[in-house]
């Protein structure tokens, strides 16, 4: 990986936050989660994480998706809350390895902790026509899906159609997931993180906005 | 320490396996593919297999995908040519129990993960299910084109003429396609994908699936999906439709229709009987009294036990 | 239930039975100790550390006795142990002109700095049975002298010509660029050079002969020369983050050779020598050099020549030179294959039919006019 590194010093003074009490198994439980929600876009999907304590803004969902998907090989991408946070970086640098990048296009996965903000999709990596498999998963913490905006999503692993809620997130959201869905089959995935489950939106989905 | 013990010590590690078998960041590795995979139906994504204890064609692929997904819950079912009982399907599964201590089944509808090789069960899968497929080449376009650059190529552009002149030229010598196995499927309307060398009878049962197909090949380093529910079409042209293998006969122990058959020879007068290939579906069904037209048959009587003769 | 191999349980118990017994043969005959195989079948060893990219010869001997002498099946019994061993990091790379040299040769002159170092060869030996191997000894050495490494300083023959211009330079590969590892990525193609080079150092010795071979015989010809062959033992240094500088891990012995190319020049380069590269674990010449002729065949895009042979083609040597891949793919035809087969039985039995009725067709067709007149 040629990923460029963020070379603030760990800044650990407080001792780190645990990770998984069982890491074979919590990852294992962990991963399921997440592949049902990938496999059935739009459809949430239990995530336990009542061990974890990490430092905020990261909260446990997210921690646990974070001990389950990173390490040495994924470049790491933060929005600027996570990133302004010491014990976040060394929480997830001691825990998973992951190489934190200061560019979202560099990044394999990125956590955004604050959506309201975020980022434009089209800035992440969106893979290439030969090898699509390249591009970003991008998680969002702190969702609410009983949120009022609601989008009808169709496609692989929705048997017709499905509806979906979800936020907080910003005014053009579903624009651009909408545009990014268009790209098929480049564009990155999205996994939605709440307080007890994770719903995921692969770039394979058709989303219909429907009026609040 | 001498090299005799450090050896004797070295073999007493490797009976702590990891739970099944793969380290965790290898796991995570695999993982990351299947979600790839997952999110791109039918595109085949790289990933750095691991050399396993069984060699490449025994279905290292399958073994990965499945040692990446299992828990200590799941029911894991291993199933080759259509039946738990060959000797790759008793080895791999017993791979499992020794190094993930899972519970096992012969029942389809018991296990949570199936793993197979060359068929696709009868009984219709459900979506707590998950079908893993061990494959031998993943890209359907290699008899046509070697090389992978080529053939990368050709995915990117989504330009599958070549295929399509190949059935066609099928059509054009014998009257019909000729191929009967790994028969070439589109998924959700873009990638052309190789269902792995299951016999072309079990296409249907691919297209609109409820349970999550995974498809591993452990040698040339691919992982592909299928979502639930997903639409794949067996490529086809609209003068020659797709047709899958029908038996003139129902299974001869069981006496079920509409299901792929086994021919076994019965002796050297060209004696023959056709019974299921899903050895599970048939014993089920002879469980509930389902009877087929040879069942009284001697010969059927010692093809039709479960014990060695 | 019908299933291909009955009882497979049971079977499987019996095979595993079965081999171990062969495996063993006659019990009166003793047992080979690994210290035996490690010490006398050096060769073996070597072969199968390096195709299964593991140095260790002890692990390599207990391969070797476990596959009853079959190399690639103990190489791959290496491999299998090698991918689940904790990885801390890569070496720094090994510096073979520091070798503690025990052969040294070079084709291309007739002496250089440091000499002409014979060392252990069969090269010019007599290929005939030595019957008084069958009835040596235990511990009688028959040979006088036994070969000590050399202290001399022994630059590299690239080096030398290199000093004069004519040799193309090694190549310098920027710091930050990491060195590619096809056992964390899978290969893709085009693969760079440290890609190639890993993966024919894995390769079957018997793969790259023939390739290597068919190069001299005019299928991608290249001109090599083996401007040096060298064995004998190197560091290997890691360099520990922590402490800020490279300890050693301890020497494994090498083979390193590499070949001579006249290269005629093109449009971007002045006639020059070009080289090939191959680096193996222990003494193994015939696949270092194999190694060297075929990287440099595979070097044709970079020096802009023409791609016509089998030895050239990057994608084609890559993907079948894994001798560990290429045995379970061809031997997996072992397993059952009856879903398919009855599948093509079918469709062949209908194709037959459909062409024996219109060959009926046309014979009616041809004996109807007969008939009428
Ligand atoms: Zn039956």
């Amino acid at each position: 990986m040629t990923a460029k590194q963020d070379t603030q010093s760990l800044g650990a003074k407080a001792p780190l936050a645990a990770g998984f009490r069982d890491p074979v198994h919590d990852a294992q439980a962990c991963f399921r989660a997440v592949m049902n929600a990938m496999a059935r876009p739009g459809s949430r999907q239990p995530v336990g994480a009542p061990d974890l304590t990490p430092p905020a803004p990261l909260t446990p969902v997210a921690a646990a998706l974070a001990l389950t998907l990173l390490d040495y090989d994924t470049p790491l991408w933060l929005d600027k809350p996570l990133m302004a946070s010491g014990a976040v970086k060394a929480f997830l640098r001691f825990h998973t390895g992951a190489p934190i990048v200061s560019e979202p296009v560099e990044a394999a996965f990125a956590l955004v902790s604050s959506p309201g903000q975020m980022v434009p999709l089209a800035g992440f990596n969106q893979g290439s026509a030969e090898y699509p498999d390249s591009s970003a998963t991008v998680i969002l913490l702190g969702q609410d899906f009983q949120a009022a905006q609601t989008v009808t999503l169709s496609g692989p692993g929705i048997e017709n159609s499905t509806v979906f809620s979800t936020g907080p997130l910003p005014p053009v959201f579903w624009e651009q997931a909408v545009a990014n869905s268009r790209q098929f089959p480049r564009g990155i995935d999205l996994i939605f993180a709440g307080s007890s489950d994770i719903a995921a939106l692969p770039r394979s989905t058709r989303i219909l906005p429907t009026e609040a | 320490m001498t090299d005799t013990a450090r050896i004797q010590d070295s073999i007493h590690e490797q009976d702590e396996y990891n739970f099944a078998y793969l380290d965790e960041q290898t796991k995570r590795m695999i993982r990351r593919a299947i979600l790839k995979g997952i999110a791109i139906p039918g595109y085949q994504v790289p990933f750095a297999s691991r050399e396993m204890p069984m060699p490449y064609g025994w279905g290292t692929g399958g073994v990965q995908v499945t040692a990446a997904i299992l828990g200590r819950n799941d029911c894991l079912k291993m199933i080759d040519q259509g039946s738990d009982d060959t000797t790759n399907a008793v080895s791999l599964r017993g791979f499992f129990e020794k190094t993930a201590g899972v519970r096992t089944t012969c029942e389809t509808a018991e296990a949570t993960i199936i793993q197979t090789r060359h068929r696709i069960p009868e009984k219709p899968l459900t979506g707590e299910q998950i079908l893993v497929f061990q494959v031998p080449i993943p890209e359907p376009l290699r008899f046509l084109e070697p090389r992978e650059t080529e053939t990368r190529k050709m995915h990117a552009l989504e330009d599958y003429g070549l295929m399509h002149v190949k059935l066609y030229e099928d059509i054009a010598r014998n009257g019909h396609i000729a191929t009967t196995y790994a028969y070439p499927v589109k998924v959700n309307d873009r990638y052309v994908m190789d269902p792995s060398p299951t016999p072309k009878f079990d296409n249907p049962k691919i297209d609109r699936m409820a349970a999550l197909q995974l498809y591993g090949a452990g040698r040339e380093k691919r992982i592909y999906a299928i979502p639930p529910h997903t639409k794949v079409r067996s490529l086809d042209f609209e003068d020659y439709p797709f047709e899958i293998q029908q038996f003139d006969k129902p299974c001869g122990l069981c006496g079920a229709d509409n299901v792929y058959l086994d021919e076994v020879i019965l002796d050297d007068e060209g004696g023959r009987m056709f019974v299921c290939s899903d050895s599970d579906y048939c014993e089920e069904r002879r469980a509930q009294g389902h009877l087929g037209p040879m069942a009284a048959d001697p010969a059927a009587a010692r093809i039709g036990t479960k014990e060695p003769a | 239930m019908y299933v291909a191999v009955k009882g497979g349980e049971k079977a499987i118990r019996n095979a595993h039975k079965l081999t171990a017994k062969r495996r063993r043969g006659d019990t009166s005959v003793p047992a080979l100790t690994l210290e035996q195989i490690a010490q006398q079948l050096s060769h073996s060893v070597a072969r199968v550390m390096g195709e299964g990219s593991l140095y260790d010869e002890t692990l390599a001997a207990l391969a070797i006795k476990q596959a009853r002498g079959d190399l690639i099946e103990a190489a791959f019994l290496m491999r299998a142990y090698r991918t689940t061993l904790p990885r801390f990091g890569y070496s720094t790379p090994v510096d073979t002109g520091a070798m503690r040299i025990e052969r040294r040769i070079s084709a291309t002159y007739k002496d250089l700095p440091g000499g002409q170092v014979l060392g252990p060869t069969f090269d010019y030996s007599h290929r005939l049975l030595d019957f008084a191997l069958a009835a040596e000894d235990d511990g009688v050495l028959r040979t006088a002298e036994t070969a000590e490494s050399v202290d001399e300083a022994m630059p590299r023959v690239t080096d030398l010509l290199g000093d004069e211009g004519l040799m193309e330079p090694d190549p310098v590969s920027d710091e930050d660029t990491p060195v590619g590892d096809l056992t964390r990525e899978p290969l893709s193609f085009p693969a760079d050079r440290d890609l190639r080079l890993q993966n024919l150092a894995r390769g079957d010795e018997g793969f790259l002969l023939a390739l290597a071979y068919s190069t001299q015989r005019g299928y991608g010809r290249t001109h090599p020369f083996a401007g040096e062959i060298r064995y004998g033992e190197v560091e290997v240094e890691f360099f520990a983050e922590e402490l800020g500088f490279a300890v050693t891990l301890g020497s494994i012995k090498v083979t390193e050779c590499q070949m001579v190319n006249q290269f005629a020049g093109s449009a971007r380069a002045a006639p020059t020598f070009t080289r090939g590269y191959g680096l193996v674990f222990g003494q193994v010449e015939r696949k270092a050099m194999s190694m060297a002729m075929v990287d440099r065949s595979m070097r044709w895009q970079e020096l802009g020549e023409e791609q016509v042979a089998p030895a050239q083609d990057i994608e084609f040597v890559l993907s079948h030179s894994d001798n560990i891949q290429a045995t379970g793919f061809v031997e997996h035809l072992k397993l059952p294959h009856y879903v398919d087969f009855q599948a093509e039985l079918d469709l062949v039995r209908r194709m037959r039919a459909e062409w024996f009725g219109r060959r009926e067709q046309q014979e009616e067709g041809e004996a109807a006019p007969e008939a009428a007149q």
